[in-house]
């Protein structure tokens, strides 16, 4: 078992609260953007479309400079964030946070997108027949149907956003304690001589945390897809 | 009563019907995608016809022109789809009670007329054909609907198990008194259940009626002479036991019906052209028992070998019979003429008109 420096225990506690937070608070945006793409025609479909997947084409640094201008604190959102609900972003773990959401929303979105796809349209027309409502057809219908892909999703924006540098950096900078996850504490050690030691148990980590998250998400991306099809 | 025009145009296909439907079973009858499944799933509101009206017992659902279109979740429409469609990832108890509607002293009666105790545990996967669609029957039936609609619903089914489904059908058009539209193209299916027909073809209704005329020999029809069908209606008359046989009794003689069938019961049954001989001759020493008296009221021939002669029986309803053109010249038969049809008994598939 290696020993790791209070710095160290600190980027890795840091880079898995970014990382779940960040899940969690775009889940409920993932979903609701899968389900439009996959199941509603409007008009801007293509438009919206296109911006969740921007973050996934764009430099990063882009994506963060963006974030700064418009989630600082004289930025348009950062200054209604912070008004409403004492929500400050820039140079928080929260911005680490809002920027990991961003990068991993289009993984997550695609994973769900293509779950919700691949359901029978029929089962949800059935469910409108028996008298459910759009509100009830999702929650009972479609929603459990889709619960692989939502695992999916989450899984592989949590390895996104846990891995996730270049808009990070740009938008929070790289404050040990607040804002510096592994991620960036790699990149920390790589520019002072001597940190190859402390760079290993790091990289070590995220190798391991990675591992995990995969085969977790595996083992229940299988069990509930047999449960989904009923044979569990 | 159910009022439905409806007319929609899609990429190479056209609909435009209208019509209306009263208690008991009407059957939507015609060949695959002549546009069956499309009229219910627009009674239904889950297609949108360009222009049209579906009315329920007076309730408007849909209306191009007053712009009324209630979403299907507000129809009180059931539905029982091809497939099933039963929800994998709930029980069937689960499946029934998705729509259960009123205080639900319904359920336990439902599941018992469908046969369904056994089954209330398992999921959809671990079910057969016969019992997915007992369940989906269940299902639409306990949402309470004002009018059921059934898409082919046996359609995915073997022959045993049709005839293990029928009976509950049955039951839910005599107990209930909920109109049923039911889409089917197969005519012993159509003859045993329905109350009324309506036959679209390529998008239009081609005929309406009882299934005796309805289904009945349509000279100007294009299906092909091989599968030319007639409906004859008669009472059951008392089974022989020694024989395993009973007489149909009919105004123009005794059909022999190989089974056994409730007596004084009104039985349709289906002749298919192919399986009629005319004689001109009162028949004997022949292995047939069942000779019909009638008078030829139509020949349809052209340069294809077998034509169709048509046959008005003693008692007015029609029956086809399907002959080769040089049988007809040697026979001389014309219209006008007196012949006797023979029908072989075990042409007849008793296993169609018996009920559970």
């Amino acid at each position: 078992m290696p020993s790791f420096t209070p710095e160290e225990t600190q980027a890795i506690l840091l880079s898995l609260q970014v990382a779940g937070v960040a899940t969690l608070a775009m889940l409920p945006f993932g979903v609701a953007l899968a389900w439009m793409l996959a199941r509603r025609d409007f008009w801007g479909k293509t438009l919206l479309n296109g911006l969740v997947h921007l973050p996934l084409v764009l430099p990063p640094v882009v994506t963060g400079y963006l974030l700064l201008v418009g989630f600082g604190r004289r930025g348009f959102a950062g200054a209604f964030f912070e008004q409403c609900c004492g929500l400050v972003f820039s140079f928080r773990w929260t911005g680490a946070a809002l920027a990991a959401a961003v990068m991993g929303l289009p993984l997550m979105v695609r994973a769900i997108r293509l779950t919700i796809e691949a359901i029978d349209s029929r089962l949800e027309s059935a469910a409108a027949t028996l008298g459910a409502n759009p509100f009830r057809i999702f929650f009972t219908v479609t929603l459990p149907l889709a619960a692989p892909g939502l695992i999916a999703g989450s899984i592989l924006a949590f390895a996104k956003a846990l891995g996730e540098f270049g808009a990070t950096i740009t938008f929070v900078s790289s404050i040990p304690g607040e804002t510096q996850t592994i991620a960036l504490a790699i990149y920390g050690l790589t520019q002072v001589p001597g940190g190859e030691e402390a760079l290993w148990r790091l990289a070590a980590v995220s190798i391991v945390i990675s591992l995990a998250a995969l085969a977790a998400s595996e083992v229940m991306a299988r069990r509930l897809s047999q449960r989904v099809a009923g044979f569990a | 009563m159910i009022e439905a025009a409806i007319r929609l145009t899609r990429t190479g296909f056209g609909l435009d019907v209208s019509f209306t439907a009263g208690a008991g079973v009407t059957a939507l009858f015609g060949p695959s995608g002549s546009g069956k499944t499309t009229i219910l799933n627009a009674i239904a509101g889950l297609e949108h016809p360009g222009q049209g009206r579906v009315a329920v017992e007076g309730t408007v659902y849909f209306d191009s022109q007053k712009r009324i279109d209630v979403p299907p979740h507000r129809r009180n429409i059931g539905y029982v789809f091809q497939d099933a469609l039963l929800f994998p990832h709930l029980s069937v108890a689960q499946n029934l009670r998705y729509g259960l509607r009123g205080d639900g002293t319904s359920f336990d009666g439902t599941v018992a007329l469908l046969g369904l105790e056994h089954l209330l545990e398992r999921r959809p996967a671990k079910l057969s054909g016969g019992e997915r669609q007992r369940v989906a029957i269940g299902r639409a039936l306990l949402s309470e609907p004002r009018l059921l609609l059934m898409d082919e619903p046996l359609a995915s089914l073997d022959i045993e198990r049709k005839h293990d489904i029928l009976p509950y059908v049955e039951r839910l058009r005599d107990r209930f008194g909920i109109p049923i539209l039911y889409v089917s193209h197969a005519v012993d299916e159509v003859a045993r259940l329905a109350d009324r027909v309506i036959v679209i073809e390529g998008g239009r209704i081609s005929a309406m009626g009882p299934p005796e005329t309805a289904l009945a020999p349509h000279l100007h029809g294009d299906e092909t002479r091989f599968d030319r069908v007639s409906v004859l209606t008669g009472h059951a008359g008392s089974y022989d036991e020694a024989y395993g046989l009973t007489p149909l009794i009919h105004e123009a003689g005794r059909i022999t019906i190989a089974g056994k069938l409730e007596e004084n019961r009104k039985t349709r049954i289906v002749i298919r052209a192919r399986d009629v001989t005319l004689a001109t001759t009162a028949p004997r020493n022949l292995s047939v028992r069942t000779a019909l008296t009638g008078k030829i009221t139509a020949i349809e021939r052209d340069e294809e070998p077998a034509a169709i002669v048509a046959v008005a029986l003693a008692g007015g309803q029609e029956l086809a019979a399907a002959a080769t053109r040089k049988a007809i010249d040697e026979m001389k038969l014309a219209v006008g003429d007196q012949v006797w049809c023979l029908i072989k008994a075990v042409s007849i598939d008793a296993r169609w008109l018996t009920s559970g």
